[in-house]
């Protein structure tokens, strides 16, 4: 009964009955079943907000705004706060951004700029490859390698030549915020690389002729135009390797050192909140424990969406007309 | 319909029919959940009733002593197990009454890392307190050095280690530490995951141990069976009847029969820092934690079974895994608990 859809009839329902009849082709239901599965990503975020919400009740109502403030975790006596944790975990990603960001930006540059097309893939594979790696074998080298050479040789090092600085301070344990950092470093380099390398690629040629043309070297031709041209695809990789830094968690318990302590000294051991996390939750007795350890997590939660959202209007605000599309 | 159709057809009728089948001799299936620091020799006990009773299979999930109690509380599983017995509130919160049997004793020794000092070091409980409290900070503090004389300590500073996964091991540690000092207990307390004054922290009994072995002058705390398995160095401390003792499994068996007669009917004692000559003072039971009342009868008789074997022939799998086995004053104890399972 295929008559043209403009039946007078009940009038609300004939857009109802036109989609009914639209969703016998394939474009329509293929339209629907893509929709369905973008809502189900928004909607498992959504659950997971409301059961952390629910699930820390119990410590919102006991703590209030004053965990976000207290120092004191004390589950003998039921006095928890998150400040330590969340300096631990700004310190230790903030650290590995600045080991990192210089490191994988130059490799990024070598990769697109400078270096011959099948020694760029070569080593781009190889870096991939280190990005795959799982972040226990990390902390094991952490543990086994880094550790004891940071004991040895670099921290004392550091405080012979830098030891007038109050982060350059106190006993050389070998692990601590420094060692933490260095870890997470490691672990984000390939991702700014990967990410870089793409973007610097995908800027278009038209932008190092014009460079050239008027008579730019090759550093200026990469600092001046292409890097300038990628710059939101840049900034983009670098939150990407923050995001994973902010919630990285073997690598880091195996090295911080595992006390929930403040303290202007990189060489002092800490706490992050994806460590605690991990160690304390499979043994929390008592429901206020668990509440508290469940807060901690939403504001694990609430740190990420604020920088991820901090990076958004960073990149919009940096994005001007004729710069590369090739945003992350 | 063609051959391979019908083929097909028979093929999943039999997957179908196949665990039926192997369900017709009954299995009785136990589920339990709890500590980690026995979990050796309860795979070892499982394994070995199973042999002797085939149609009775226990299957054990080693997820913390926390995860136990919830567990149980929950009544996902049908017992549980812990190294630190259920509290008060605990037990209110329980539905039903919790029985605790203990199994195995386990100790905890201050395992050190000093370079050049090759002869064992001696402990006096207020040294233990003072270096986890953060007041002895050096090596060749008066404290450790009167029990040490002839032994030169370096004046290096004291690296000190702890748990930072919640555990029992620490439950032992700090409940000892409780018991032999007032600032310890009044600052710290005691639980398997506490508020320590200083340290670093490793995960688990092997980053501790990992931590102690690495870190020049470090002092930590680790199951005797680590530190003997990786052949640390650990001290011996004082007890209670001023004696020096080293870890042995004979002196934690010790320190549990010198507290058998005055334990209290359920179980749930401390015996830290007991009396006895030979006692040693760090040590402790785990237990099983088993309702008083199940109602499936054949996963009851299964359970009482089980746990009558467990004292009885199943000890005689404990020493060579490095764990003490039950004194028989306790043994005979819990025989009568036993009945109380209805």
């Amino acid at each position: 009964m295929a008559t043209a859809p403009t039946t007078v009839d009940s009038g609300g329902f004939s857009w109802v009955r036109g989609w009914l009849r639209r969703l016998r082709s394939g474009d329509e239901i293929a339209r629907l079943v893509t929709l369905l599965f973008a809502l189900s990503v928004v909607l498992l975020t959504v659950i997971l907000v409301e059961r952390l919400w629910a699930e820390s009740a119990q410590a919102r109502q006991a703590f209030g705004w004053t965990f976000l403030i207290s120092r004191v975790w004390d589950p003998v006596a039921g006095q928890f706060g998150a400040l330590p944790f969340v300096y631990g975990t700004l310190v230790t990603s903030l650290l590995g951004l600045m080991v990192a960001v210089p490191l994988g930006l130059g490799a990024a540059m070598f990769l697109a700029e400078l270096a011959p097309r099948r020694i760029s893939d070569g080593l781009t594979f190889l870096i991939d490859l280190l990005a795959a790696v799982p972040s226990v074998i990390y902390g094991l080298l952490g543990i086994f390698i880094v550790v004891p050479v940071m004991r040895t040789v670099i921290q004392p090092a550091l405080q012979q030549t830098l030891g007038f600085l109050p982060m350059f301070q106190g006993p050389a344990y070998g692990i601590g915020f420094l060692t933490g950092g260095l870890v997470l470093a490691v672990m984000i380099v390939p991702f700014i690389i990967s990410v870089s390398r793409e973007v610097l690629l995908a800027v278009p040629v038209d932008q190092r002729e014009a460079a050239l043309a008027l008579g730019a070297t090759r550093w200026e031709v990469t600092w001046k135009a292409v890097m300038p041209y990628a710059r939101a695809g840049l900034l983009g990789s670098i939150f990407l390797a923050l995001a994973r830094a902010l919630g990285e968690t073997m690598a880091v318990t195996m090295v911080i050192g595992n006390n929930p302590n403040i303290s202007a000294s990189l060489f002092a051991p800490g706490y992050s909140i994806a460590a605690v996390l991990a160690n304390e939750f499979s043994e929390a007795t008592g429901d206020l424990y668990l509440s508290a350890l469940m807060e901690l997590a939403l504001v694990l939660f609430l740190v990420t969406f604020i920088l991820n959202g901090l990076a958004r209007i960073l990149i919009v605000l940096t994005a001007r007309r004729g710069s590369g599309m090739a945003q992350v | 319909m063609s051959i391979r159709r019908m083929a097909g057809y028979a093929v999943f009728a039999l997957l179908v029919a196949l665990p039926a089948w192997a369900q017709s001799g009954r299995t009785t299936l136990l589920n339990a959940a709890g500590a980690t620091f026995p979990y050796p020799i309860y795979s070892k006990w499982f394994d070995e009733y199973h042999k002797l009773h085939p149609n009775v299979q226990i299957n054990y999930q080693s997820i913390g002593s926390g995860g136990g109690i919830r567990q149980l509380l929950d009544r996902t599983v049908d017992f549980g197990a812990s190294d630190g017995p259920m509290t008060d509130e605990q037990l209110a919160q329980a539905r039903i009454k919790i029985l605790h049997f203990p199994t195995v004793l386990g100790a905890d020794v201050p395992s050190y890392n000093l370079p050049g000092v090759t002869t064992e070091l001696k402990f006096t409980p207020q040294a233990l307190a003072g270096i986890f409290l953060g007041k002895i900070t050096k090596w060749n503090d008066p404290a450790i050095a009167a029990t040490n004389p002839g032994l030169r300590l370096p004046a290096q500073d004291i690296v000190v280690i702890h748990r930072s996964d919640g555990s029992g091991t620490t439950y032992i540690w700090t409940d000892y530490l409780s018991k032999v000092s007032d600032e310890w207990r009044t600052r710290v307390g005691r639980g398997t995951s506490v508020n320590w004054p200083v340290g670093l922290g490793g995960k688990g009994n092997e980053g501790v141990a990992g931590l102690v072995k690495q870190t020049p002058y470090a002092l930590g705390y680790v199951e005797l069976i680590y530190a003997v398995q990786n052949k640390m160095a650990y001290g011996s401390v004082r007890n209670s009847a001023g004696m020096f003792v080293k870890a042995t499994l004979e002196g934690v068996s010790a320190a549990a029969a010198s507290v058998a007669t005055s334990m209290p009917e359920d179980f749930r004692v401390s015996i830290t820092n007991p009396p006895g000559a030979n006692a040693y003072p760090i040590a402790s039971f785990t237990w099983l934690l088993i309702p008083a009342r199940i109602e499936d009868p054949v996963k009851r008789t299964a359970i009482k079974d089980f746990l009558t074997w467990m004292m009885t022939a199943g000890q005689q799998y404990c020493e060579p895994l490095a764990y003490a086995k039950l004194p028989k004053e306790v043994v005979a104890r819990e025989t009568k608990t036993i009945a109380l399972i209805q």
